[in-house]
């Protein structure tokens, strides 16, 4: 480096922690050297996030949120939407950018949530970690249902409906509840406008918050690996742990892999199937929105599904309070349950490596269940039949992974851990 | 640094591969969100030539019509109105229109296709104000005994002859912009399209 | 390219591919499933064609038969540049309903006229090949379908009934070119000691066009409405294959570059 560079630098530094902070968090960041392939979700959510932001950005110069009709008969925000794709240059790319990413999202994250489960990275000391990611988790799902809503197709508006009519089920505020959600007595203008401002500022700003704390919550006790030991505990005479290798270069070289890799698939949805055979973008949300017509079949986008067929599972009034409201309980419990997982855990070692086989049968399971209860929330109910009955034991599955993991994962074999990351 | 020393020529040819790839694929990837701050399909659909019909504007006045949502100036100029220009010549910034925008046939002494209508964009060219008419003469103008007609802009103050020329000394760096235009017939002026495009 | 995982670990990864696997064969069967639960469209395929001159043939028929009802909303004239027709070729033979070639497809009736007078507003037809989609085929298989089972019902007020959209309000608005039809209903045994009725059409008067002439003509036509629910759905495809083969050779440049640091890692 020149030394008028070196100067500038050391000018900015007395003034602003520049070195430093490059220094904590990316060249002398010690990450566990044996990451695999599931640890390229962490960064790869990053890359969407920042997707989303500026096709956003870009998209809202375009949109108008209106739910009046235009000259045509047609919604002013549903036209908006294809003007964008018609009319604005560019325009179309970007819409696809930001749909398809909205899709990406929620498998990158799913799968960074997995990896967590894999190899206990919800585990002391990352407790803080884990419960800041379930609140990105919540405000993602905030985030998608709310953009859900502003191209103002039948799906967004029939969608949006059921969903806010889920808060009328709370017991005495819950319809007052809805009507303030709404600020109408139908999903309308006023919803509209509120959820695109929620959708553009206000959750955004969560988000990022939280995306904010998780790492520096994560840089602060560092990552953990697939055997799931401290590589803190074996430390060099310099104080650098024995299997740390700086983050950069060597995982900013790795991760730029995955984000090429997860490009390469991104844009082979989003050049060759945007629509995702209809479960990215709807069918019938090419269909503007209509008050007075419910479409025939009418289900959430699909990552939402598992927890949809939740609130489907729920059919019996309990403690004098009906069906609907526990339907609700246990769709948000369904999320919520992740937040304590760290307390649930009562395994001796982190990394499913050295789990025994109860705790690993219990995860091949729930995963299991996760995808019936995601497809069975795609179906269409059948009345009592055996995808309703399916469905109900699935979501007792589910729940049972949770609640009963205290038990299993404490009387479960574990193998010991090594003292070294293996490899 | 330490780290570049070390680096391997492989390396280095590797990274030097890879930014510019990667760099391309940036670059590429800004295409269509520079693009789509351009104007969009419905800003051009807008902006289409417009017609004008001039039969009914007697000489001496001026009207106005809306082309990309800009005004355009369509002034109709008496002779006197015309014999007004030459004499400015030496008054002006621009007088030959060598710095202003405007297509290659109205380069010209009158700034115009006929010398009878001046055809231009009623925008001024230091910021954008509409200028206003001062086609009085003399101190009824408020603008000198000497003024010869023309326009004023009152943001700052920048003055115009009757060919939308600037004068010299003012913050408007060059004359009125004339658009693209073509006569349909003699008495109807198409705006915005002369043909070239 | 991964560090060398744990026996668990590759557990793991065998069984998430098979979950992979499911997840797709659970979108693949989706359909088949789902039309168990409701009526079954029987759909013919579409011969859906990007060719210019099919394209064209498809704009002449919309505009003609179908662009005094419907208005294609989004549908600038000048996009129709897109399939090879030329400024004034536009202006002088297709813009029946504006006056400027920037402008868009639309109509002069009324939303509460075409109510009044249909029973319904006729849909704006501009995305009526993506909204028609469904788990019983492409919208383009419904519509190509749509527009060749109309038959003569004297009990419906247009006298025109559907096969596929049974009581449309549409009457068949293209019936010089094929002719017209009536159904025949026959009652079948389901197999499960029920009946069904079964609809079959037959030609009783031919119309202008032959058959295979008519459909080629709602084969453009649906061309025609596939290509208007996303002009750029050509130029979709052909960037989408630059950018693949591009990153796929950033791909390799990337990976080589990250073996590359991580030779020193032991």
């Amino acid at each position: 480096m020149t030394t008028k560079s070196q100067a500038l630098l050391n000018w900015v530094d007395e003034r602003f922690p520049l070195t430093s902070t490059w220094k904590a968090h990316l060249s002398e960041y010690y990450a566990p050297k044996n990451f695999n392939f599931w640890y390229f979700f962490g960064s790869l959510a990053l890359m969407v996030l920042v997707i989303q932001i500026v096709t956003g950005i870009f998209l809202v110069m375009h949109y108008k949120p209106d739910a009046s009709l235009n000259a045509s008969g047609v919604p002013v925000a549903f036209a908006a939407v294809e003007y964008i794709m018609r009319d604005v240059p560019g325009g179309w790319l970007i819409r696809y950018m930001h749909s398809t990413g909205a899709s990406a999202f929620f498998v990158v994250v799913y799968m960074h949530m997995f990896r967590g489960m894999l190899y206990g990275s919800y585990r002391k000391p990352r407790e803080l970690i884990w419960l800041f990611g379930v609140g990105i988790f919540l405000a993602l799902m905030a985030e998608a249902f709310m953009g859900y809503l502003l191209p103002w197709g039948q799906m967004s508006f029939w969608g949006a409906q059921v969903i806010v009519n889920l808060f009328s089920a709370i017991p005495v505020i819950g319809p007052d509840l809805a009507l303030v959600i709404r600020g109408d007595f139908v999903v309308s203008d006023a919803t509209l406008n509120r959820f695109f401002s929620f959708h553009v500022i206000a959750v955004p700003l969560v988000l990022i918050g939280l995306v904010l704390a998780h790492i520096v919550a994560l840089h602060e006790v560092g990552s953990n690996n697939p055997d799931g030991v401290e590589i803190k505990k074996k430390k060099d005479a310099n104080g650098i742990p024995l299997d740390g290798i700086p983050f950069h270069p060597y995982y900013t070289v790795k991760d730029i892999v995955g984000v090429v890799g997860f490009l390469f698939v991104f844009s082979a949805v989003l050049f060759f199937a945007p629509e995702g055979g209809g479960y990215f973008l709807e069918y019938n949300n090419f269909l503007p929105a209509d008050p007075l017509v419910t479409p025939p079949h009418i289900a959430p986008v699909w990552y939402f599904t598992p927890f949809y067929s939740l609130l489907r599972a729920v059919t019996y009034p309990l403690f004098g309070l009906d069906a609907k409201f526990w339907g609700v309980i246990a769709m948000g419990a369904g999320v919520v349950i992740f937040a304590f997982l760290p307390w649930l855990d009562r395994s001796p070692v982190k990394s499913i490596r050295y789990k025994g086989p109860i705790f690993k049968t219990a995860l091949v399971l729930f995963v299991i269940i996760f995808f019936i209860l995601g497809y069975l929330g795609v179906q269409p109910p059948d009345n009592g039949g055996i995808k309703d009955r399916t469905t109900q034991i699935c979501s007792v599955l589910y729940f049972a992974f949770f609640l009963l993991m205290p038990f299993y994962s404490k009387m479960d074999k574990c193998k010991a851990e090594p003292e070294r990351v293996t490899s | 640094m330490s780290v570049e020393e070390k680096m391997d020529s492989g390396r280095r040819q590797l990274l030097l591969a890879t930014s510019v790839a990667g760099g391309a694929a940036a670059a590429a990837t800004a295409v269509p969100f520079v693009a789509s701050l351009t104007p969009s399909e419905r800003a051009k659909a807008a902006g289409a030539p417009v017609e004008a019909d001039v039969s009914k504007l007697a000489p001496g006045e001026m009207m106005t019509v809306e082309w990309q949502g800009k005004p355009v100036w369509i002034l109709r100029r008496t002779e006197e109105m015309l014999a007004t220009l030459k004499p400015l010549d030496d008054q002006l910034a621009d007088p030959m229109s060598e710095k202003s925008i405007q297509p290659e046939y109205a380069k010209n002494e009158a700034r115009s296709i006929k010398p009878e209508f001046l055809v231009t964009i009623g925008i001024c060219t230091h910021l954008g104000c509409s200028p206003s008419q001062k086609f009085k003469i003399g101190a009824e103008s408020g603008l000198g005994d000497a003024w010869p007609g023309g326009f004023l802009c009152p943001c700052h103050g920048s003055t115009f002859d009757l060919a939308a020329r600037v004068y010299a000394g003012k913050p408007a760096p060059t004359n009125l912009e004339i658009p693209p235009h073509k006569y349909l017939a003699d008495t109807k002026i198409l705006i915005g399209d002369d043909g070239t495009a | 390219m991964q560090s060398r995982t744990g026996k668990g670990d590759f557990l793991m990864k065998t069984r998430a591919m098979k979950f992979v696997k499911r997840l797709l064969a659970a979108a693949l069967f989706a359909p088949v499933v789902a039309m168990a639960a409701g009526a079954a469209l029987n759909l013919d395929k579409a011969p859906v064609s990007t060719d210019p001159a099919a394209l064209q043939n498809g704009a002449k028929v919309f505009i003609n038969y179908c662009l005094n009802c419907h208005s294609a909303s989004f549908v600038r004239y000048n996009r129709l540049k897109d399939i090879g027709l030329s400024e004034d070729l536009i202006k002088d033979n297709l813009l029946f309903t504006a006056d400027k070639i920037g402008e868009q497809m639309k109509i002069g009736m009324t939303r509460d006229n075409g109510k009044a007078w249909f029973g319904a507003a006729p849909p704006d037809l501009t995305l009526v090949a993506r909204a028609r989609s469904s788990e019983f085929g492409s919208g383009a298989d419904w519509l190509y379908t749509y527009l060749r089972q109309f038959y003569r019902d004297p009990s419906r007020p247009t006298g025109w009934n559907n096969k596929v959209f049974e009581n449309v309000g549409m009457p068949h608005v293209l019936w010089e070119l094929q002719g017209d039809q009536v159904a025949n209903v026959e009652e079948k045994d389901d197999g499960h000691g029920g009946k069904h009725k079964e609809v079959s059409l037959e030609l009783k008067k031919p119309g202008v066009q032959s058959a295979a002439e008519y459909d080629k003509t709602v084969a453009d036509l649906v061309s025609f409405l596939v290509w208007m629910g996303e002009p750029m759905a050509e130029s979709r495809k052909n960037i989408g294959t630059f950018v693949l083969i591009f990153l796929a050779g950033l791909f390799v440049l990337s990976y080589l570059l990250k073996k590359n640091f991580w030779k020193d890692i032991h």
